[in-house]
């Protein structure tokens, strides 16, 4: 019996299922996650990645101080043993401040990059897609690429006021038409694919169409952006912030502990100096998560904003 | 080639009435009436109906929107409350610091950028490509305005080698003008440098796995002639390319950079406009910026037609 025979056989027979898993064991599962890991950048990025969100996510309660709390006895306090990072001008605890700092800016990064996604994957599709209306919506994401990314932020960060909320929404806006014009390459090159004219000609509604054939395969150089979205929404979160629009004090964000800090930024270095590491390790991260992807999903797609 | 111009002229058209457009769409989404915030917290209702009367604000939405672009099309882009002075004036008037910080960015950023990517593309692979490669993830990592204050410290606070801040324009003298810029321009660069490096690396690769470069080879031309003629020729396209991409990022940086710096260009206006919630010069400066680019971008759309002449606009 051939091989084809024997795995059709034992796929016809619910019980022979083991035989044909066996059959199928030399074959290596998952080749895309072994190819990741072995591709370096790809592991160091996914390191720095991770010890990042797991010292945002429990680091905070590690230290066991309140962001926040003034404590005047500790006001410009040097890095020393148990005030790892040094203290600030009111005597907060400066590595606490960043393990907070840590929750809001990577929730900044993954908000915008999800939303960007979304959106642009959307304009992207429909543009790729539906070809009437690929030049009314492209267009439009020329008008919006011709603003420099940060001002458009700035822009309507400034007009929606320091939240947090208008962080993300004018971040987000200000990437969309980089997604977009992705997910459009994209789909123009799948929708002449011969499975899509099958999935067509057997009868497939629109809908069908973008969400069973078209949306999964424009996943790769999508998601391979999206890393990159993420690190740069970080670098702009902390430019906003300096600017005086990110998210507003109290609260810690890595971009605004630097902008407090920056009057003080001769005799007390530190109160600076820690959160600008937090934010360049984020970004090397994802950057380097980001190029280990793009070689392994995407080897074609070049460097691209 | 003026057919080139004529067509790439024309597909701009309708993308600078959509940034006029947007520019207005962006400023009507603020929360709460413009009226209130520009007449102050402190004013009376009538002086709010007053204004809202003056600035047209009572009118429908449709007929404001052909009044703007109307008074656009009349080289009108506003006034600023805070300065009491013409939007178009007011940008003009801090134009020569941006451009020059921009530019001298620029000319650090081109050469610098694609001497490290095709150094790092010829030595694939090995520990040259992953130093300069590591360098230029360095450079697109870490925040430039952290690193200026940093470099500020080290080099005018500590060593006093630099001024701290402060712009000294061109007609007071080269060296006067490169010292107060030198600093700001080759941190505003430092991103663009990693960014550039990153893009030509990837291209340039591209360009030497290619039939002609092996046959180049085989016929016996020197490395030279062939990675700097033949290969790089043909990797120019995606250089050209960045270069527009790279002119709005040193644009939106240096709105960052002037502030650490004190510079006083369009990035600071912007910044003081939004301090004192003077929305007809953020709206005005964001426009000019915008036509600023489509403009930059045809020609950078043109630039292609110079470097591969296979490309048309038709």
């Amino acid at each position: 019996m051939t091989e084809a025979a024997t795995l059709t056989a034992a796929m016809g027979n619910p019980l022979a299922r083991p035989a044909a898993e066996q059959l199928l064991a030399p074959r290596r599962r998952f080749p895309l996650v072994r190819k990741l890991f072995k591709h370096r950048s790809f592991v160091i990025g996914l390191s720095i990645v991770t010890v990042l969100v797991l010292a945002a996510i429990i680091g905070p309660w590690l230290t066991g101080l309140d962001p926040t709390s003034m404590r005047m006895r500790n006001r410009f306090k040097p890095p020393m043993p148990g005030i790892w990072f040094g203290a600030d001008q009111f005597g907060r605890d400066v590595l606490t401040r960043v393990l907070h700092g840590a929750r809001l800016s990577l929730f900044i990064g993954l908000s915008v990059a999800l939303m960007s996604g979304a959106i642009g994957t959307m304009i992207g599709i429909c543009a790729g897609y539906f070809r009437r209306l690929d030049s009314l919506l492209m267009r439009f994401m020329d008008a919006l690429l011709a603003f420099p990314a940060i001002l458009l932020a700035i822009g309507i960060s400034a007009a929606l006021g320091p939240q947090t909320t208008s962080v993300i929404i004018a971040l987000g806006v200000a990437y969309v038409p980089r997604t977009a014009r992705i997910t459009r390459a994209s789909t123009l090159v799948i929708r002449e694919m011969e499975y899509v004219e099958a999935a067509r000609l057997s009868g497939a509604g629109h809908l069908r169409m973008i969400f069973r054939h078209i949306l999964p395969n424009c996943m790769g150089p999508l998601v391979v952006q999206l890393t990159f979205v993420f690190a740069y929404a970080i670098l702009a979160e902390a430019a906003l912030s300096f600017l005086g629009i990110g998210p507003p004090p109290p609260a810690p964000s890595w971009g605004n502990i630097i902008a407090e800090g920056r009057d003080y930024s001769i005799e007390a270095w530190w109160i600076m100096l820690f959160p600008g590491l937090a934010i360049s390790m984020a970004a090397l991260g994802m950057n380097l998560l980001g190029d280990g992807l793009r070689d392994v999903l995407d080897p074609r797609l070049k460097v691209e904003t | 080639m003026l057919r080139n111009v004529a067509f790439r002229l024309l597909q701009a058209i309708p993308v600078i009435l959509l940034v006029a457009v947007l520019t207005f769409v962006l400023m009507h989404m603020l929360p709460g009436d413009p009226a209130v915030v520009i007449a102050g917290p402190d004013a009376t209702a009538e002086a709010v109906d007053r204004l809202r009367h003056q600035l047209g604000l009572d009118r429908p939405l449709p007929e404001q929107l052909v009044n703007w672009l109307a008074n656009l099309a009349r080289g009108d882009f506003g006034k600023s409350l805070m300065l009491n002075q013409g939007v178009l004036s007011a940008v003009l008037d801090r134009l020569p610091v941006t451009l020059s910080l921009a530019l001298l960015a620029f000319t650090i950023t081109i050469p610098v950028g694609v001497v490290l990517g095709v150094t790092a593309a010829y030595y694939r692979n090995t520990w040259i490509d992953s130093a300069v490669m590591g360098v230029a993830l360095i450079g697109v990592s870490i925040p430039s305005f952290w690193i200026a204050i940093i470099s500020v410290i080290v080099f005018s606070v500590e060593l006093r080698w630099l001024p701290s801040s402060g712009y000294v324009p061109i007609s007071q003298g080269v060296g006067p003008w490169l010292r107060a810029l030198i600093q700001p321009a080759v941190i505003l660069a430092l991103f663009q440098v990693g960014y550039l490096a990153r893009m030509t690396r990837s291209s340039m690769l591209d360009v030497l796995d290619q039939d002609f470069i092996r046959t180049a080879r085989a016929k016996g031309l020197n490395e030279w002639a062939t990675v700097g003629k033949h290969a790089f020729r043909n990797s120019l396209m995606s250089v050209v390319t960045v270069s527009g991409i790279i002119l709005s990022l040193l644009i939106g940086g240096s709105v960052v950079i002037e502030q650490v710096f004190a510079l006083p260009g369009i990035g600071r206006l912007v910044v003081q406009g939004i301090i004192a919630r003077d929305y007809p010069l953020i709206q005005g400066t964001m426009l000019l910026l915008g036509f600023a680019f489509v403009i930059v971008n045809v020609l950078v759309d043109l630039g292609y037609t110079l470097v591969d002449p296979r490309v048309r606009y038709d």
